[in-house]
C-alpha cells in the first residue's frame, strides 16, 4: 500500500499538459482581447518593432558590404 | 554578402515566432495565463545565448591552436551578442517573475546562478579591455572564456537541479524533458530558438566584419 502510494506520488512529480488544459475556461486568458480582435493589434505592433530592427540590421549589412568592396579594390 | 539564405531564414522564423507565438492556442494554466507565451521570447534568449557562447568557445580554441586574430574576432563578437541576449533574458525574466512568482527577484537558485554567470561575462569584457597587446588580449580572453563557459553550464543547469527551484524542470532530475511542454508549444519554441540564434549570429558577423575592416584600415595607415 505504501509502495503504491509512493509510486503514485512519483508519477505526480511532473504535471503533464492535457487536452483539458486547452478547454479549461476557469482560467482567465486574453479571450476578450482576441474576440475584440485586439490581439492582432499587438501582433502588428510587435511585428513593426521586429521589422524595424531587421531593416536596420539589413542596412548595416549592406553598408559594411559596400565598405568591404571598396577596400578589396 | 556571400551566403545570405540563413539571414532570410532568420527573418522568416522570427516573423513566425511573433505571429504564431502570440496567436496559437496555449494551455490554459492558472497563474501563468497568457504569460506562458514568454516561453518563445524569454526562454529562447537563454538558449540563443548558450548556443552563441558555444560558437565563441569553439573559435576561442581555434585561436589558441592557430594564433590567428581572425578567430579571436569571431570569439569576441559572439560573446558580446551572447551577453546582450543574457541581459535581455534576465530583464524579461524579472518581469515574468514579478507577475507569476510575485517578485522581480526571488532568491531562486537559477536566478542567482544566471546573475553570477552574467557577472563572469562582464568580467570577461573588463579583462579584455585592460590588455593593450592584441595577441595577449586574444589569448588570455580565449582561455578565460573557456573557463567561464565551463563554470556557466553547471551554474545554470546542474546546481539549480540539486536544490529546489521555481523554474520548471529544476529541483530533482528532470532528465531530457526539462520543460513540461506539449507538442503544440514545441512547434513554435524550436523555430523561435533557431530564429533568435540566427539573428544573434547575424549581428555578431556584422560586428566581426566591422572589426576586420577597422584592422585593415589601421594596417593601411601604418604601412603608408
Amino acid at each position: 500500500m505504501l509502495l503504491l502510494a509512493s509510486i503514485s506520488l512519483k508519477a505526480q512529480d511532473k504535471i503533464g499538459i492535457t487536452e483539458e488544459d486547452y478547454q479549461n475556461s476557469s482560467v482567465q486568458m486574453a479571450d476578450g482581447m482576441r474576440s475584440d480582435g485586439k490581439i492582432y493589434v499587438l501582433v502588428t505592433i510587435i511585428g513593426i518593432v521586429l521589422g524595424g530592427i531587421l531593416v536596420y540590421v539589413i542596412q548595416t549589412d549592406r553598408k559594411i558590404s559596400g565598405l568591404e568592396k571598396r577596400f578589396n579594390k | 554578402m556571400k551566403t545570405y539564405w540563413w539571414k532570410i531564414l532568420a527573418i522568416l522564423l522570427l516573423a513566425y515566432t511573433i505571429v504564431a507565438g502570440l496567436l496559437i492556442e496555449v494551455p490554459r494554466l492558472p497563474i501563468l495565463n497568457e504569460t506562458i507565451r514568454a516561453l518563445f521570447f524569454h526562454v529562447t534568449m537563454w538558449f540563443g545565448m548558450l548556443l552563441m557562447l558555444m560558437v565563441s568557445v569553439y573559435y576561442g580554441v581555434k585561436h589558441l591552436r592557430t594564433g590567428e586574430l581572425r578567430y579571436d574576432d569571431l570569439a569576441v563578437e559572439f560573446t558580446n551578442t551572447a551577453i546582450l541576449f543574457g541581459v535581455v533574458g534576465i530583464s524579461t525574466g524579472m518581469i515574468w517573475a514579478k507577475f507569476t512568482w510575485g517578485d522581480y527577484w526571488t532568491n531562486d537558485p537559477k536566478l542567482n546562478a544566471s546573475a553570477i554567470g552574467l557577472l563572469m561575462y562582464f568580467a570577461y569584457l573588463v579583462l579584455r579591455n585592460s590588455l593593450t597587446d592584441v595577441y595577449q588580449r586574444a589569448k588570455i580572453s580565449a582561455v578565460y572564456s573557456i573557463f567561464a563557459f565551463a563554470a556557466f553550464i553547471p551554474l545554470i543547469f546542474i546546481l539549480p537541479r540539486l536544490t529546489d527551484s521555481l523554474h520548471p524542470g529544476n529541483g530533482g532530475n528532470p532528465g531530457f524533458n526539462a520543460y513540461d511542454m506539449d507538442s503544440k508549444l514545441r512547434t513554435v519554441f524550436y523555430p523561435a530558438i533557431i530564429g533568435w540564434t540566427l539573428l544573434g549570429a547575424w549581428i555578431s558577423t556584422l560586428r566581426v566584419r566591422y572589426r576586420r575592416l577597422e584592422r585593415k584600415l589601421e594596417d593601411h595607415l601604418i604601412n603608408q
